[in-house]
């Protein structure tokens, strides 16, 4: 197995409780591939996001390293991961600035983790380029780059935080849950778009879902986490024999 | 005649006071009450740098500085020191009383008999009160279009983004905290420099003028939405400079109607209770998030 992409190891959250500490994450060490495009699955509770927090830097370790591409990225803050790692999150709102235009959201992270200068943004220069990645969608994203993105509906800020997750290629894409707000019909639209996506750029991502159809259908990987730990670790091979009634046992 | 000739000078010096605002308020998105000391702070400064023999113009520019001081002192309580920044705003407010007692050297000082920024032969030459609308106007479009060139640089988008979205902010590797002394910092600034003008333009500074100014501020700001309606961020600048010498003519028209001077700041807090409290009002002016965001901790 060639080096690890992403490699976490003894890695531990702890959250105070009162007197006490509770362990969030409890020992999970993690070796993912590159180019693994990994499901988790878990209960509400299971450590799923403190596990993605854990790796952009917004949970601090109590334990563990983090090493992503070679690097280890455990002292480094959030804002400097971020020119290593994109997130898409849950709530659509997460993701955009509301009151700037969807060509401005994506101007803005063509410099994803760059510093920040006093260059002119030059975006009259990238509305081309931008309107021929905003017309992959196929939600008529292209035809808003001069909307404020609140006025996009759930599956188009969406599909525009995908777009900005990956336009500048990311060492990881973490993707929280990210079809969870959307009807059934835009959700599927939006796992279309990001499964093509990741397998055009080579990504290696992570993706929490609580749809067990989504867990089986993409990816090469799985894992469940439960009370903070690894309990289920699924390869391509042992993923492919893999049933949702299976995959029922962890909950419940 | 003249009383609207002063009404658009007084108007358009009071206006970088709006965009310096504006800049917290709006884009930043939480009221800074630093604003109240900032405002006599740069006036105190101008007036007593000019008694001590300063040029009128460096005066001035040490209005700026100082307004800029005293945004960065609120920055830095908020972000490092992880105060509320409503609150850091009141304590830098409160601490800035007693300074302007200092540097003044007492509550109220003159430029009587002194030199100041509107004492030029050009000036000098034009009709009654044309001075101030004159510097007023330069000002204004300095440092408007200096905004604008700013909001749209890389930095600038930034900033912007991390005011509409500090989650989204951070992911794309942008630090809010970073973003919001910056916007405090320049806002302040702005806000210094309009109170040195207008110390210079009164002809003296006094300790208590900063009583109320964040409402004279936030009152630019909101008629400027409610009479220009949607703009580019960068229109909105242009409309709140507007809407400040709007309502130096509503002041006017409220003195009209035989109110007394006194009773203008009451008058002034109940509008804009009003434009808050009414729903309908406060859905277009999103200013219940705004002040929602200044109580809660950042940074």
């Amino acid at each position: 197995m060639a080096e690890a992409q992403l490699q976490l190891q003894h890695v531990q959250v702890n959250v105070a409780v009162g007197e006490a500490v509770r362990p969030l994450l409890n020992d999970i060490s993690l070796a993912v591939a590159p180019g693994d495009f990994v499901t988790v699955l878990g209960n509400n509770g299971a450590g799923k996001s403190t596990l993605f927090n854990a790796i952009t830097g917004d949970k601090p370790l109590a334990g563990g390293t983090v090493t992503l591409a070679g690097t280890d990225i455990s002292r480094l803050s959030p804002e400097k991961r971020a020119r290593l790692i994109a997130r898409v999150f849950q709530d659509p709102k997460m993701g955009t600035a509301p009151r700037m235009s969807v060509a401005e959201n994506l101007a803005l992270a063509t410099r994803r983790g760059a510093r920040l200068t006093l260059a002119p943004r030059n975006l009259r220069g990238q509305l081309a380029a931008f309107k021929r990645l905003a017309a992959e969608t196929g939600n008529g994203l292209d035809a808003a780059l001069d909307k404020p993105t609140e006025q996009l509906s759930g599956g188009q800020r969406q599909a525009l935080s995908l777009l900005m997750a990956t336009m500048r290629r990311p060492e990881l894409l973490l993707l929280d849950e990210h079809t969870a707000a959307l009807d059934p019909h835009t959700s599927a639209a939006i796992m279309a778009l990001t499964s093509q996506i990741v397998a055009r750029e080579h990504l290696t991502c992570l993706m929490i879902t609580h749809q067990l159809e989504d867990a089986l259908k993409y990816g090469n990987r799985l894992i469940v986490l439960d009370a903070g730990r690894i309990v289920a670790d699924y390869d391509q091979a042992a993923k492919a024999k893999l049933t949702q009634a299976d995959l029922l046992q962890y909950f419940g | 005649m003249s009383l609207g000739v002063s009404a658009i000078g007084q108007g358009l010096l009071y206006g970088l006071l709006g965009v310096g605002l504006f800049l917290t308020f709006r884009i930043l998105d939480f009221p800074d009450m630093t604003v109240e000391g900032t405002f006599p702070f740069g006036a105190a400064v101008a007036v007593a740098a000019i008694t001590h023999g300063v040029h009128p113009v460096v005066a001035t520019l040490l209005a700026m500085l100082a307004g800029m001081l005293a945004g960065l002192t609120t920055g830095l309580l908020s972000t490092k020191g992880h105060i509320p920044v409503l609150l850091a705003g009141i304590l830098v407010m409160t601490g800035l009383f007693s300074i302007n007692l200092r540097v003044m050297g007492r509550a109220n000082l003159s430029l009587l008999n002194q030199r100041n920024l509107f004492d030029n032969p050009f000036l000098k030459s034009l009709p009654v009160y044309a001075d101030s609308v004159v510097v007023g106007a330069v000002v204004c479009t300095v440092v408007v279009a200096l905004l604008i060139a700013f909001l749209n640089t890389q930095l600038g988008q930034g900033f912007i983004a991390a005011g509409d979205n500090p989650t989204m902010a951070r992911s794309l590797g942008i630090n809010p905290a970073h973003q919001q002394v910056l916007g405090l910092t320049i806002g302040n600034g702005l806000i210094g420099l309009s109170g040195g003008l207008i110390a210079q333009n009164n002809g003296y500074a006094d300790v208590n003028m900063g009583i109320g100014v964040i409402v004279i501020g936030l009152a630019a700001i909101i008629i400027g939405e409610v009479v220009f309606g949607q703009l580019s961020l960068s229109q909105r600048l242009v409309a709140t400079v507007l809407g400040s010498v709007l309502y130096r003519f509503v002041l006017l028209i409220v003195l009209k109607l035989g109110f007394a001077p006194d009773d203008l700041k009451v008058i002034s807090a109940v509008v804009l209770a009003v434009a808050i409290a009414v729903p309908q009002v406060e859905s277009r002016l999103r200013i219940r998030r705004v002040l929602r965001n200044g109580v809660t901790n950042n940074g």
